[in-house]
């Protein structure tokens, strides 16, 4: 029975991939026939020669500007508004109010920013401002779940202490609680924008602005030097927002 | 007893000072070009656009036919990760091992780090899992939708290839966090880098190397769903095409099964998890 | 203030203090001495009304703490001054933002955010730490701090409030005797300045009797004596202080040197 047992984990897995192509019917023939990898290749060496001139490369740097807005403005709304929710969620104002925040904090981080994007461009029409309220709303459910869990960790001795010498609430939270809390919110806050900066570049799929729109369009009208180029400024955009939050964690989250 | 004090001046001023005035700065372009307007939230016409699509939202549809596709679709999805994980593993493992330092044979002698154009062959290899995993995946699945078509070929693919980059610097970098001396002392004996993979690093690393795999498993049925937006198939596909036809009630059902699958997934998830760690 | 038939029950059932009455008139310096467990905390947190008496009534500074709004009794709380044995400063504050911290309750909204990014009243901070003999360490974090340097900062801070009624939690019980020794005798001297009223309890009996005119015995959550230090005998201490449970004769003087439990993040 233990062999058995041992292997059956496994097994099951590698069932369940066998599955997976399967129920797919990926018609790996057909993918890697002649003519579709000479179909890949040919749109693939479109791709090689980027659009380099100049009204493109203003534009693009417009979107990768717009783009930088959109994500550094929406987790800097995102970690207010999960900061105000993430005092309710970690019980500080009592049970009901602790269970009804916990709720939304869900909700808003179950739903994908894509999803949020389309919904927001719906009720805030095209452009950037619905991909930076969709970021903000989606990343205020992940800080706000993070932040309640680095408050309940928190000891609530120096904030209790100030409140009892006369301290009014806001004050004892800022000088009792938030010296202990600061390093881990600034930490989570800078994690967060890297994984944003790389949504807010897609958001424009949705008609959210940023780099993703021009990419939409480029593909859609069959541009793909200028789509390549496109491509190529996200790359650098990303790298440059994770070597600039890790050089601030670096910095200011020494432990 | 008593020092004469004089305030000495606040070492953190300057710097504070600087920071808020950078912020300061920046925050206005931020936000004249994210164009930033909460107002549209509460808006009256807004408001009311989005009070006729939320109610367009009960009753959550249910019809059998209905629920008939939408379980194929959530299949769909399951099966679009696994395959594109398990592509990605096929892909990650081997750039894995190209990566990392700890199967360096000029690193035995040296205590740990290779000799500098060792360190400078491996760059490439690291260079490609940066790009793979730099580009966000939804980028590729529209690239590939353009290239092999609508359905879920395009969303395996993007997966795979995305997340080979994810896989493959997580274990590079796992590889290299566990004990190095079984390893260097295989290495060292004459083994071959394989063989020295095989009974010095693999053995300590399969159980952190199971976890994260499984843990991104989890975020690829997300992105399965994003993917299906632009056309990659799945459950998303079908809440894209929903949204565009106002069908509310099917909108409705979808998230619910969406919120259900990413919870049931993580459940799975910690599960597994638990038992390989 | 007065307290007449005041006792103190924890929510787990033990009683900490029993039919207590005293009356301590402004302007007084009063040490409560006492074996551990015997109440002294309790007495004082009630005092400082973070307490609320199970029963007796209980009167301070001219009024009924427990009778009046929440509003007003935050008022009346920004008027007392308590010092806490291990202070409760978080790690990585720096000793400067501490110390300002003690007049939270007198100062506005803004005034207080303000003066968290960038302290407003250096000269005024600095004036504190200087009479405990820490200017030197205006802008150092907590953390880098002893014991006995944290409970000066904690002192320092109960100055700066300039409360009407100060209380003192075992104030010194990190410090070496001669440190002791001195900033008792700067919070003597600081209290009769502004003819604030302080009540401060201590381990050690000498520096109970040596600065403070006088002295109230807890014992087992009761007042065992309430007199002049001049007329306190050694019988009078040693039946305060003896202890059943010990074999050996207990000395007066228990040794001081608990450990401080100091906040870390």
């Amino acid at each position: 029975m233990k062999p058995l047992a041992r292997y059956a984990l496994p097994l099951l897995l590698v069932l369940a991939v066998v599955a997976s192509f399967a129920y797919l019917q990926l018609e790996a023939s057909a993918l890697l026939s002649r003519e579709g990898v000479g179909q890949m290749a040919r749109y693939a060496a479109a791709f090689f020669s980027p659009d380099l001139s100049a009204p493109h490369l203003r534009a693009i740097a417009y979107g990768a500007l717009e783009t930088l807005a959109m994500s550094a403005i929406g987790t800097l709304l995102a970690a207010a508004l999960g900061l105000l929710l993430a005092l309710p969620a970690a019980g500080r104002f009592g049970l009901i109010a602790k269970a009804i925040s916990r709720l939304l904090l869900n909700a808003l981080r179950a739903i994908p920013e894509l999803v949020w994007a389309a919904l927001m461009v719906l009720a805030a029409g095209l452009g950037p401002n619905a991909g930076t309220l969709a970021l903000a709303l989606h990343t205020a459910g992940v800080l706000g779940r993070l932040f309640a869990e680095a408050l309940e960790n928190t000891p609530s001795e120096p904030s209790e202490a100030l409140r009892l010498a006369g301290s009014g609430r806001v004050g004892a939270f800022c000088y009792g609680t938030l010296p202990t809390l600061w390093p881990q919110l600034v930490a989570y806050t800078l994690y967060r924008w890297e994984n944003n900066i790389r949504m807010a570049s897609v958001l424009g799929f949705v008609g959210a602005g940023g780099l993703g729109q021009m990419l939409y369009m480029s593909l859609s009208l069959f541009q793909e030097a200028q789509a390549s180029t496109i491509i190529l400024a996200m790359l650098l955009m990303v790298l440059t927002v994770d070597a600039l939050s890790g050089w601030a964690r670096q910095r200011w989250v020494r432990s | 007893m008593l020092n004469p004090a004089l305030p000495q001046r606040d070492p953190a001023a300057r710097s504070r000072l600087l920071l808020t005035l950078i912020a300061l700065a920046l925050l206005w372009p931020g936000l004249s070009l994210s164009e930033l307007d909460l107002g549209v939230l509460i808006d009256g016409s807004n408001a009311q656009t989005m009070g006729v699509f939320l109610s367009g939202f009960w009753p959550p549809a249910h019809g059998a036919e209905f629920l008939f596709l939408l379980g194929r679709a959530t299949l769909e999805t399951l099966a679009i990760a696994t395959a594109g994980m398990a592509m990605a593993l096929a892909l990650a493992v081997p750039c894995a091992l190209l990566a990392t330092r700890s199967l360096s044979i000029s690193a035995v002698s040296r205590g740990g780090r290779p000799r500098p154009w060792a360190q400078a062959v491996r760059w490439p290899v690291r260079g490609l899992l940066i790009i793979l995993r730099s580009v966000p995946e939804i980028v590729w699945a529209l690239l590939f939708v353009r290239a092999v078509g609508l359905g879920p070929t395009a969303g395996v693919l993007a997966i795979a290839i995305t997340y080979a980059g994810m896989l493959g610097k997580v274990y590079a970098e796992i590889f290299e966090s566990v004990d190095p001396l079984p390893t260097r002392a295989l290495i060292g004996a004459g083994g071959s880098r394989l063989q020295a993979f095989a009974y010095g690093v693999l053995p300590q690393a399969t159980g952190e190397m199971l976890s994260y795999t499984v843990y991104r498993w989890e975020c690829a049925i997300r992105a399965s769903v994003v993917m299906g937006f632009v056309g990659a198939g799945g459950l998303g596909q079908q809440m894209d095409l929903s949204i565009r036809m106002f069908a509310g009630g099917e909108v409705a059902s979808m998230l619910l099964t969406f919120l259900l699958l990413v919870l049931l997934a993580d459940l799975f998830s910690q599960l597994l998890r638990r038992r390989f760690v | 203030m007065s307290l007449s038939g005041v006792s103190y029950r924890h929510a787990n059932g033990h009683v900490a203090l029993r039919n207590v009455d005293l009356q301590i008139a402004k302007g007084e310096r009063v040490a409560l001495i006492g074996p551990s467990g015997a109440g002294k905390t309790t007495l004082l947190r009630l005092l400082a009304t973070h307490l609320q008496p199970s029963t007796g009534a209980f009167e301070l500074l001219g009024c009924q703490p427990w009778a009046l709004s929440v509003g007003a009794r935050q008022k009346l709380r920004s008027r007392i001054g308590l010092i806490h044995q291990a202070p409760p400063l978080p790690a990585r504050q720096r000793v400067i933002t501490a110390v300002l911290a003690g007049r939270l309750g007198q100062w506005s909204l803004g005034h207080s955010l303000l003066s968290l990014i960038h302290p407003l009243d250096k000269q005024g901070a600095t004036e504190m730490l200087g009479k405990l003999d820490l200017a030197d360490k205006l802008y150092e974090r907590c953390d880098q701090l002893s014991g006995g340097q944290l409970q000066r900062v904690g002192i320092a801070r109960a100055l700066y409030q300039n409360p009407t009624l100060m209380l003192a939690d075992e104030p010194v019980s990190a410090m070496d005797p001669v440190l002791a020794a001195y900033s008792l005798s700067v919070l003597s001297r600081e209290a009769a300045n502004s003819q604030a009223t302080l009540v401060a309890s201590l381990h050690s009996v000498k520096l109970a009797l040596e600065h403070f005119p006088r002295v109230i015995a807890v014992r087992d959550g009761q007042i065992l004596f309430d007199k002049a230090s001049s007329t306190v005998t050694s019988n009078e201490l040693d039946t305060l202080y003896a202890n059943d449970q010990l074999d050996a004769f207990a000395p007066f003087e228990p040794t001081p040197g608990q450990s401080l439990h100091i906040p870390r993040c």
